[in-house]
């Protein structure tokens, strides 16, 4: 069984299989990824290369999206 | 006659009213009141992505980013670091450059932080943005942001969803004739005839939201907000007479029985 790590997706802890590429992972959230931006450790991520990073433990992620806003 | 369009950036924009897209009941309704509006420019707020509830409806599937001009903002803001994170990532989620700048200073009266906001501008400038601020009506402090690269002023007419109007046309008129920036009133607008005025003092365009989307009829009252800058562009471009003391006849005296 593979090993689980703990990271924070939004905020929110979630436990994931260590190594777990950030591709995979928006994959798995079905996260729009044409209409977000992802930061990771307060770090932008180029949408491009997501699948070149294998996430660790406590990491932070912030998925972002537009919202009705004045 | 000539197209008198809205120019921001060298982009030209049909209309002189930019709307927001909060505070509506649903997406529907505030797409329909957008749509009424004749709006070509929305603001935006981003925020994060509700992963739990994946059938949330989603802002661009109700309002198409091709068709009208995302304006990212940075509401909720009240440092430079939060509102530059903010428009980083609005920028990052589909390239746009042109932004709208709010970096609050009080919780209450919702005024803008000016020294957070000066700072920010310089610096989402020197970053490529094309950043259009809100602001005190201040003229100084528009002069500061003007000189530090702001592509369009935005002073308040009052504390944002105060609908009380525009507070201080003398300021706001200072403004006008100190900038050849687009200078938008954004803020604290509470009835159609408040854009009316703030056209007819020469200010570029109005940006609403609360006023429209908390009208008791937000379609009625998006369709008034449009009327409404129409009318006050083409009032201040026609030219008021001058204001007197005292009357002066409408029909000739000669000839009076």
């Amino acid at each position: 069984m593979k090993k689980k790590i703990k990271i924070k997706i939004n905020g929110k802890i979630n436990k994931i299989d260590d190594k777990t590429k950030l591709s995979d992972l928006v994959k798995n959230l079905k996260v729009p990824l044409k209409k977000v931006a992802i930061e990771l450790n307060r770090e932008i991520v180029d949408k491009k290369n997501l699948n070149k990073i294998n996430l660790k433990v406590n990491d932070k992620i912030e998925i972002v999206h537009f919202i009705g806003g004045g | 006659m000539k197209k008198d369009n809205l120019i921001i950036s060298k982009k030209k924009f049909n209309s002189r009213l930019i709307v927001g897209t909060g505070k509506y009941k649903s997406m529907i309704e505030c797409a329909k009141a957008i749509e009424i509006s004749g709006a070509s420019i929305v603001t935006v707020a981003v925020r994060r992505v509700n992963i739990t509830d994946k059938k949330k409806p989603l802002l661009m599937d109700y309002i198409d980013p091709k068709k009208i001009t995302y304006l990212p903002n940075t509401a909720g803001c009240f440092n430079s670091d939060d509102a530059l994170r903010t428009l980083r990532l609005a920028r990052e989620i589909g390239g746009w450059k042109l932004v709208k700048l709010e970096v609050l200073g009080d919780k209450q009266n919702l005024f803008p932080e000016m020294i957070e906001t000066l700072k920010s501008t310089e610096i989402l400038t020197k970053e490529g943005f094309k950043v259009m601020v809100y602001c005190n009506d201040d003229p100084l402090m528009a002069k500061r942001l003007e000189n530090a690269g702001a592509v369009s002023i935005m002073p308040l007419a009052a504390p944002i969803g105060s609908g009380l109007g525009i507070l201080n046309k003398v300021n706001i008129k200072i403004i006008r004739n100190q900038t050849k920036l687009p200078l938008i009133i954004d803020a604290g607008l509470g009835q159609a005839s408040d854009a009316t005025i703030a056209m007819e003092l020469g200010c570029d365009g109005v940006l609403v939201n609360t006023a429209i989307a908390k009208a008791k009829k937000p379609f009625e009252m998006a369709k008034a907000f449009k009327n409404a800058v129409i009318a006050g562009r083409q009032s201040f471009l026609s030219g008021r007479i001058q204001k007197k003391l005292m009357g002066s006849p409408s029909s000739p005296n000669k000839g009076i029985i």
